[in-house]
């Protein structure tokens, strides 16, 4: 070996990272190698079937709410008195105010938001515990307004077989007109989409007559142009790619699933083996053969919007919409064999079904949904009682660092403090400053007049703005206890409100 | 090439990367991803025709839309000196004392003073005015020339002992080395030492405070006043500080004071009229005004 170049280890006792150049025996036979393929998948475009029943019925329904809530919102009028906005939902960046119903907030209190996220995020993680992918079957806008396409699609090329015969078929005058009718139609709708977006960022009035008299700003019309051009693209090209590439969720989904989840499920011991059926042969005669209930129609594969086949189990890109339920359903109603071939369904009943043949209980309360279901109402119920409590007034105290602190002439000292007033209502307010926590403590305020050391100090804010002091407190030496102690600011306006603020005042160390 | 192996549950090939016994599926990306990526090369060409992009020794392609984001910081700079404008030509148009008692005045020139301040004063007088041994803490109130705003105003504009005509004190003036220059004896110097501490109720030896009276009167009351209350209080300008108090400017301990007895002191500053416009320095005046020892 001390010769040899060769460093691999004879013995082959340690693995190799690299596989051995010489296919070791018992290696899988020369034919179950695929031939080299290409390094990208080509796309297959889907074109779903029209279908209806229950779950097409739910998702219309859902489609429509939830476009009726996203178009009407921004419209909805709240009156908050003269000198606020009356838009309901306005988010105004520029003036660094959010406004939601009878909530208004400022940034400071962007805690909320996540909050709320966090809400969404547990919201989502229950869903998908319960029924699987719900939200992207039904609610999620990807899929609402890819919905809404597909059906503007439908309208003006045909159902399934015709689009397909259309995409084949050579560029005529006839295919011309049906796809630029319809990229008119979408464009359209992907315009309305962008401009009902930026009215949840302005007045939306104000910005429609704005936009009418073409004279928007080119920042409200980049956004539109921005949001028409995504709608259009997603909704009408990418569709399911976006969900099965783009979107992370459905990579981290199935830690949210369990066998207890109700998922889109193919009863494969009813429906094995699926074969065609020929109208000669009764259901006994099938089953007599071994054949079971599925005849192979491919109905349900040909409305899928994902283009997949439920038939070979849950997948990553289903979306769990439930129209091959639907689709399924109609054939099986049609050839006289029960309902729910495919259907919402827990693992745990289909094994039991499967091997028993006696339905398992469906456990929609457990561990999991407790937990999610109790996280939300926690942070749901302290979002509530932050709003609930939520105060016009915030105070914010900054002691100097530089001095620490101040010995003056006759041996007090002094420490100096920035001092914000937060005030959150729509009036003047007057205010009355006082600290504890420090005997023979007093306070002047810097600018004109700051020699009168009082016990207390009178401070002012304007309507919805921060109102910035700079506070002097000065204390007799033989009163402090150390380098260090705690010092309370309070706050009180003449209406009654009152806030405190712990912050610290130093001294010399001995 | 390495042997293919395929994944029995999918039938999908593995890339052949395993960690603890998983291992990767090689599915394929979508076509459109590829395209996507030559998009965006197809993107930077563009970018390169329109934006400043490629380095050629001093200088770089410029594009086509002539965006420089110098100028761009250029423009925004003349934007807020431009907002600026009204309230400097305001600072300079009113006195001190008016600029305080309006309070957007005061909150831009408190703004403003902050980082003059921070520009120009803070190598000597610290951070906020904190001060350090011979430079007087500014967020005090011990003033050996006047804490008025006024007084801040024109100690600022002519410097102390400073070769400005109208300098607070005078060019080459300040404390007598009364040791160095043989005018008091050390004996006598530890008497008027004694003395000062004794006012100050810290005195070790009384007999020689007591002796130390003496002393002080005859060549110390002059510019620090009879009662020792400075040469503010005693209505002088020569910068002589009171001697009762409880923040020293060179020490409070006896070997300090014997050492300035002994050798004398001269605070300098120079006068700030010939670098800084009128309305930075009414702005500093305000700013260390309300460091808090303002009068």
């Amino acid at each position: 070996m001390s010769t040899s170049t060769d460093t691999k280890p004879s013995t082959g006792q340690a693995p190799t990272a690299e596989p051995p150049a010489e296919a070791p025996a018992g290696a899988p036979p020369k034919a179950q190698r695929r031939a080299s393929r290409s390094m990208y998948q080509k796309h297959s475009k889907v074109y779903p079937k029209a279908v209806s029943g229950t779950f097409r019925r739910l998702k219309w329904t859902a489609l429509a709410v939830l476009l009726a809530i996203y178009y009407v919102l921004p419209w909805i009028r709240w009156d908050r008195g003269p000198n606020a906005p009356d838009q309901a939902v306005l988010l105004d960046l520029a003036n660094r105010r959010f406004y939601l119903f009878f909530v208004e907030l400022w940034p400071q209190q962007i805690y909320y938001l996540t909050g709320a996220l966090i809400l969404a995020a547990l919201g989502l993680f229950l869903a998908t515990s319960l029924a699987g992918r719900v939200w992207c079957g039904y609610a999620c806008p990807q899929t609402v307004w890819t919905d809404l396409y597909v059906w503007v699609e439908r309208l003006v090329e045909g159902d399934r077989g015709e689009r397909i015969r259309l995409d084949q078929g050579p560029w005529t005058a006839r295919k011309i007109g049906r796809k630029a009718l319809k990229n008119l139609i979408w464009l359209l709708i992907a315009a309305a989409t962008g401009g009902a977006w930026i009215f949840y960022f302005t007045d939306a009035p104000t910005l429609l007559g704005e936009l009418a008299r073409f004279e928007a700003s080119s920042t409200a019309v980049g956004f539109i142009a921005l949001f028409t051009g995504t709608t259009w693209l997603l909704a009408g090209f990418a569709r399911e790619q976006v969900c099965t590439y783009m979107c992370p969720w459905p990579r981290f989904q199935s830690a949210m699933i369990d066998e207890d989840s109700l998922i889109v499920t193919y009863q494969d011991w009813r429906g094995e083996g699926r074969s065609l059926m020929r109208k000669s042969q009764s259901w006994e005669e099938r089953k007599a053969e071994g054949l079971g209930d599925c005849i192979d129609c491919f109905n349900c594969v040909q409305v899928c919007p994902a283009g997949i086949d439920i038939r070979d189990g849950l997948q990553m890109q289903c979306i769990g919409c439930g129209l091959c339920v639907d689709a399924c359903d109609e054939i099986m109603t049609k050839v006289g064999r029960p309902t729910g071939l495919i259907k919402f369904d827990t693992q745990t009943n289909q094994v039991a079904l499967a091997t028993t043949g006696q339905p398992a209980p469906t456990r929609l309360i457990r561990p999991r949904t407790i937990l999610y279901s109790l996280m939300m109402l926690v942070i749901a119920g302290a979002i509530a009682i932050g709003l609930i409590l939520k105060p016009g007034l915030d105070i914010s105290v900054l002691r100097d660092r530089a001095p620490l602190f101040v010995t003056l002439a006759d041996g007090t000292v002094r420490n100096a403090y920035t001092f914000k007033i937060s005030n959150m209502t729509r009036d003047p307010r007057d205010y009355t400053l006082a600290v504890a926590g420090l005997t023979g403590a007093r306070i002047a305020v810097a600018g004109d007049g700051q020699e009168d050391q009082e016990a207390q100090q009178r401070l002012t804010a304007a309507p919805d703005m921060v109102a910035t002091y700079r506070i002097f407190v000065t204390a007799p030496r033989a009163n402090l206890q150390g380098a260090s102690q705690p010092l309370t600011f309070r706050l009180t306006s003449a209406n009654g409100e009152t806030a405190t603020y712990e912050s610290v005042f130093m001294g010399p160390a001995n | 090439m390495a042997q293919k192996e395929k994944d029995a549950l999918s039938g999908v090939e593995t890339t052949g990367h395993e960690w603890d016994g998983l291992r990767e599926l090689n599915n394929p990306l979508p076509k459109w991803w590829l395209y996507i990526f030559y998009v965006c090369i197809a993107w930077s060409l563009v970018y390169y025709v329109l934006y400043p992009a490629w380095p050629l020794g001093k200088t770089y392609t410029k594009g086509l839309l002539g965006y420089s984001q110098r100028e761009e910081l250029v423009a925004k700079l003349d934007e807020g000196k431009k907002a600026q404008e009204k309230y400097l030509t305001a600072i300079a148009a009113k006195s001190v004392d008016d600029i305080q008692k309006d309070k957007d005045l005061l909150a831009f020139a408190m703004a403003g003073g902050r980082s003059y301040f921070n520009e120009n004063c803070a190598a000597c007088h610290g951070a906020g005015g904190q001060g350090a041994k011979g430079f007087p803490t500014l967020a005090d109130d011990v003033w050996l020339w006047g804490g008025s705003t006024a007084d801040i105003y024109k100690t600022i504009q002519h410097g102390i002992r400073s070769d400005d005509p109208d300098t607070r004190g005078t060019a080459g003036s300040g404390m007598t080395a009364f040791g160095r220059d043989g005018i008091l004896k050390p004996e006598q110097i530890n008497q008027v030492a004694e003395y000062v501490l004794s006012l100050n109720k810290r005195s070790t030896d009384a007999a020689a405070a007591e002796k130390g009276k003496a002393v002080y009167d005859e060549n110390c009351a002059a510019c620090h006043g009879d009662k020792a209350q400075g040469s503010l209080a005693a209505g002088m300008d020569v910068g002589a500080p009171p001697l009762v108090q409880a923040n020293w400017l060179y020490g409070a301990d006896k070997a300090t004071i014997v050492q300035t007895v002994t050798n004398g002191r001269a605070g300098m500053m120079p006068a700030w009229s010939k670098r800084l416009d009128d309305a930075t320095i009414k702005s500093l005046a305000v700013y260390v005004h309300n460091l808090g020892g303002g009068k």
